[in-house]
C-alpha cells in the first residue's frame, strides 16, 4: 500500500485545483444538479432525550461556498444539531435536507457528498498516513485509481507530504488534525462539517487549519463548524448562527451581528479597586458595564471619557479594545459557567 | 433516538464488506504473531495434556485422547478468538480508537459496521480453527476429508461467540467488563462441553446442563468428522448454534444502536 508516485497529474500542484476539481472527480448524481440550492437547509429542528429536549425547533440554510459557524457554549445542542443533520440519529421533528437528500431518509446517500471531521480524532492507529487515506476512500467505494490520485494532493494540502508512510502515533497532534481534514476530503465532498476543528491544538497548529479551510473556501468549498472559539469564527465564518439551549438566538455575518447587538469600543478595567471604580464612576461612563472576578467590562459608543477618567487613576490597569464576537457571544449568552 | 428505530430489522447490505476488508488489513500486518498465539497454545495443551494425560488413559471415544482433546481444542479456539475479537478488539475499534464513529461518517451505516464485525469474527475464528487443524494434521491425526467440514463449523462457532462478545461489547464501560463473560460463560462453556472429557463422563443432571451449552454441539460434530465419519443429529446441533448466533446478533445490533445511536 504505497502512494501511487506515478500518477502525478498535468495540475501543476496547486492546491486550488488539486481539491476543487479533481481529474478524476466522479460523476455527481442528483445533489450536483441543484445549484442554488442550498447545500443544508434545516427546518424546525427538534431533539429530546428523556425529558431534555436538547435542540427546540432550529431553522438555518447553508449556502454553496460559505463558512457557517455554529456557535454556542457547551451543551448548547451543537453537536446533536450535526449528528442529526448527518442522519445518525433521528430528529423528533423537523425537516433536514443535506446535499439535496431528506435526512435522515436518504441520509447515507447525503454523506456520500460530505466529509466529516469530528470533534476527536479517529485515525487508524495501526495503518499508515497514507493507508488510513486509502482505507477511509473505500468506504466511499472510491476506485482505487482514483484514491491514489487524490493522496498526493491531500497530503500536500495537509503538509504530510513527508510523512506518507508514518506510523500514526509519530504524528504531532496537529498533523494528526491535518490528517484527520485530508481524510474528510477523500471523497471531493460539496460540504464538509468539522466539530470544533482546533480544540487542543496549540497556536501554530490552528494558524495551519485556518489556512488550510481558506483555501478549501476559496475554491468554492461550502464549510459547517462548529466552535467556542471566537477567533476561529472570526477568522473563518461568513456567516454564524448563535446557538443556546437548542435555540437559535441570532443568525447573520459576524459584521452584522456586532452591530445589531454590541457597542463598538470596549475598556476592560482590571484591579482590586475595579469594582469600587465601576460603581463610582464605571456604570455613568459605560453604555453598559458587567463585572466577571474583578474585572469590569465597559461597552460604549465612544470610550474617550472612561479612557480620560482612567488615565488619572493610579491602582487600576486598563485595555481599549474594539468589540469581538466574544462580546456578542457573552451577551447572548450569559457570562455563567456551563458544564 | 426514538424506541422504533433501535428495534428495527437489521439492514443488511454489502457495504459491510470495506469494514471487514479494514480490520483484515490489520491483521496482515500482525499475521505472525496472531498465528503463532493460535497454534502455540493449543499445541502446548495437546502436547502436555494429550500425551501426558493420554498415556494413562489410553482411547477415549474411539480415538487417541491427543486426537480427541486435539479436537476439543480446534472448537475451544474458535471460541476463544471470536469472543476475544467481539469483546476486546471491537471495544478497541468502538470505544478507544473511534474507528466506528469515523466509519459511519461515511456512507456505511452502523448495521453496516456491526456486521462487519459480527463476520470478522468468525473469520478469525476460521483462521485458528485452521492453525489448529494444521497442528493436529502435523501430528499424524485426523487425515481424512471430513476434516476440513470443521472449517465452516469453526466459522458457525465464530458467528455464535462473536455475537456474544459483541453483546458485551455494546454493555460494556471498560475492558474490565469482559471478565464478568470469561468467569461466567467461557469457563463453564469450557469445562462441560467435552474438551477435555467425554459430556457422557458427568452426573446426568450436569451432562443434561451441557446440552444447552453451544459449543458441546460443535464438539458433538467436530469429533466424527476427525475420525472421517458424518455426525448425527447435524439439524440439532446446527439449529442450537445458529439459534444462539443470530439472537445475540439482534441483540449485539439493538444494544449497539442504543449505545452509539443517541
Amino acid at each position: 500500500m504505497a502512494a501511487s508516485g506515478g500518477r502525478d497529474r498535468v495540475n501543476a500542484g496547486t492546491i486550488a485545483g488539486n481539491v476543487a476539481a479533481p481529474p478524476l472527480r466522479e460523476a455527481q448524481p442528483r445533489g450536483g444538479q441543484l445549484r442554488g440550492a442550498p447545500v443544508l437547509r434545516v427546518d424546525g429542528l427538534r431533539k429530546r432525550y428523556g425529558n431534555a429536549e436538547v435542540v427546540r425547533g432550529l431553522d438555518f440554510a447553508i449556502e454553496r461556498g460559505e463558512c457557517f459557524a455554529l456557535l454556542g457554549p457547551n451543551g448548547a445542542g451543537k453537536t446533536t444539531t450535526l449528528r442529526c443533520c448527518l442522519g445518525l440519529i433521528d430528529p423528533d421533528a423537523g425537516a433536514i435536507e443535506l446535499c439535496g437528500e431528506p435526512v435522515p431518509r436518504a441520509a447515507r446517500e447525503a454523506r456520500v457528498r460530505v466529509g466529516v471531521v469530528p470533534q476527536m480524532d479517529s485515525l487508524d492507529p495501526d495503518f499508515t498516513v497514507t493507508e488510513n487515506l486509502v482505507v477511509y476512500g473505500g468506504y466511499f467505494r472510491l476506485p482505487r485509481p482514483v484514491i491514489d490520485a487524490r493522496i498526493p494532493r491531500l497530503l500536500e494540502f495537509a503538509g504530510l507530504a513527508a510523512k506518507a508512510r508514518s506510523q500514526i502515533r509519530t504524528l504531532s497532534g496537529g498533523m494528526k488534525r491535518r490528517l484527520m481534514l485530508a481524510r474528510a476530503l477523500i471523497n471531493d465532498p460539496e460540504l464538509l462539517i468539522l466539530d470544533e476543528p482546533t480544540t487542543g491544538l496549540d497556536p501554530q497548529a490552528r494558524h495551519l487549519i485556518w489556512n488550510g479551510l481558506r483555501q478549501l473556501l476559496s475554491q468554492g468549498k461550502t464549510i459547517l463548524l462548529t466552535t467556542h472559539f471566537m477567533d476561529e469564527a472570526e477568522r473563518l465564518a461568513t456567516r454564524l448562527a448563535v446557538i443556546d439551549h437548542g435555540s437559535l438566538i441570532a443568525c447573520d455575518t459576524p459584521r452584522a451581528l456586532l452591530a445589531a447587538h454590541v457597542e463598538p469600543e470596549v475598556v476592560e478595567v482590571y484591579g482590586d479597586d475595579a469594582r469600587t471604580w465601576a460603581d463610582s464612576r464605571g456604570h455613568a461612563l459605560s453604555r453598559r458595564l458587567e463585572l466577571a472576578g474583578e474585572t469590569a467590562f465597559c461597552y460604549a459608543d465612544d470610550a474617550a471619557p472612561l479612557l480620560a477618567d482612567l488615565a488619572t487613576r493610579s491602582g487600576l490597569r486598563y485595555l481599549h479594545r474594539p468589540a469581538n464576537l466574544e462580546d456578542l457571544f457573552i451577551k447572548l449568552t450569559g457570562r455563567e459557567l456551563r458544564d | 433516538m426514538s424506541t422504533s428505530s433501535v428495534l428495527r430489522p437489521p439492514a443488511i447490505s454489502t457495504r459491510f464488506v470495506p469494514v471487514w476488508r479494514r480490520n483484515l488489513l490489520v491483521w496482515r500486518k500482525l499475521a505472525i504473531a496472531s498465528i503463532l498465539g493460535n497454534i502455540a497454545d493449543p499445541l502446548l495443551y495437546m502436547l502436555a495434556l494429550g500425551y501426558g494425560i493420554g498415556s494413562f488413559i489410553g482411547n477415549v471415544d474411539g480415538m487417541p485422547y491427543v486426537a480427541f482433546i486435539g479436537t476439543g481444542m480446534v472448537c475451544q479456539s474458535a471460541m476463544f478468538t471470536a469472543s476475544f475479537e467481539g469483546m476486546y478488539s471491537a471495544f478497541s475499534r468502538m470505544h478507544v480508537q473511534r474507528t466506528w464513529e469515523a466509519i459511519i461518517n461515511a456512507p456505511i451505516g452502523l448495521d453496516d459496521v456491526v456486521l462487519a464485525e459480527w463476520i470478522w469474527c468468525a473469520t478469525k475464528a476460521v483462521m485458528s480453527t485452521g492453525a489448529i487443524l494444521i497442528v493436529i494434521f502435523a501430528l499424524g491425526f485426523g487425515h481424512t476429508w471430513h476434516a476440513l467440514w470443521i472449517l465452516p463449523l469453526g466459522f458457525v462457532v465464530g458467528l455464535c461467540f462473536g455475537a456474544f462478545g459483541l453483546v458485551m461489547n455494546a454493555l460494556a464501560p471498560s475492558y474490565d467488563f469482559f471478565t464478568y463473560f470469561f468467569t461466567l460463560v467461557l469457563t463453564p462453556m469450557l469445562l462441560f462441553s467435552g474438551v477435555y472429557f467425554p459430556v457422557g463422563q458427568m452426573p446426568s443432571w450436569l451432562a443434561h446442563i451441557a446440552q444447552v451449552l453451544p459449543l458441546k454441539h460443535a464438539i458433538d460434530m467436530a469429533r466424527p468428522l476427525m475420525l472421517g465419519r458424518a455426525p448425527t443429529e447435524i439439524a440439532l446441533h446446527v439449529a442450537v448454534l445458529a439459534a444462539y448466533a443470530i439472537v445475540a446478533y439482534c441483540a449485539a445490533l439493538v444494544l449497539t444502536r442504543r449505545r452509539l445511536l443517541k
